[in-house]
């Protein structure tokens, strides 16, 4: 679900970066794609989930930096947990399952010494 | 392609979405505390959500472009374009870090929002300018006459 975040950009960045095909012609798509998920949680929330709205006890920074360095990541790695972790995998790409195994270890090795270091949440 | 088709293929990809969404929320990974605990090796079930929709994609990805013509929407099927290059492992290893860091992926930023999890903005904030710098510094790679993959 990464490359809605690239795709979405050519709306506003006339960036020539933003402005490929690849972009303008998926931008639409991923967008109604990426309103579904907010549909599909939503629908999960009204029917099965708590009565008070979800939140978590992660702080701001630790969610808007690990967003960032994320975002940078995927969009450099050409994928995510989803695209390289389901759709990479599932297509049985090797550069997607080695992907994987990359991103799990420097996930692993960052929560950890963050627990490490009395930041466990 | 007509409008009507249009609206047929935007629902299509909305209710696969859903799916996606619902699924997400279900299972427990729009909790950002549930993955931290998956990284900390403390509670298993990421694997299990991962390995089932692997599981899943896996069959429908082998069985439906042999039984099927082309898919619901587009015309001809298409698989990832994962490439074998230092940005696909540099670029996981940084995406690693910040999942760690927020215990949040691009996908469960979406689903959360949806289950009424504001502070979720914070990752999308990330998301975007991460994802906009990502492509700033692709470009500029590019004009030095180093072209590749955005």
């Amino acid at each position: 679900m990464s490359s809605v975040f690239t795709s979405t950009w050519s709306y506003v960045s006339a960036r020539p970066v933003f402005q490929q095909p690849r972009w303008l012609q998926t931008r639409r798509w991923r967008l109604q794609l990426a309103l579904g998920l907010v549909f599909g949680a939503a629908l999960w929330w009204l029917t099965l989930g708590p009565e008070k709205v979800l939140s978590t006890g992660v702080p701001a920074w630790r969610l808007l930096l690990g967003g960032a360095v994320a975002g940078y990541g995927a969009r450099l790695a050409g994928g995510c947990t989803s695209g390289h972790g389901i759709c990479g995998m599932a297509s049985l790409k090797l550069p997607s399952l080695l992907a994987v195994l990359t991103f799990m270890a420097t996930g692993f090795v960052t929560a950890q010494l963050l627990a490490a270091v009395g930041a466990a949440v | 392609m007509t409008r009507s088709g249009d609206l047929q293929d935007s629902l299509i990809v909305m209710v696969s979405g859903g799916l996606f969404g619902f699924g997400l929320a279900l299972s427990g990974m729009i909790r950002p505390e549930v993955v931290l605990s998956f990284l900390q090796f403390h509670d298993w079930g990421l694997m299990l959500v991962m390995g089932g929709a692997f599981t899943v994609a896996l069959v429908a990805y082998q069985v439906f472009p042999r039984v099927r013509g082309a898919p619901l929407v587009t015309s001809g099927f298409e698989s990832h374009t994962a490439q074998m290059a230092p940005e696909t492992f540099v670029g996981s290893a940084l995406f690693g870090v910040g999942w760690g860091l927020s215990g949040v992926c691009p996908g469960s930023a979406i689903a959360g929002l949806g289950a009424g999890n504001v502070q979720m903005l914070w990752v999308l904030l990330g998301l975007a300018a991460g994802a906009w710098l990502q492509g700033a510094l692709a470009a500029d790679a590019s004009a030095n006459g180093a072209p590749r993959e955005g």
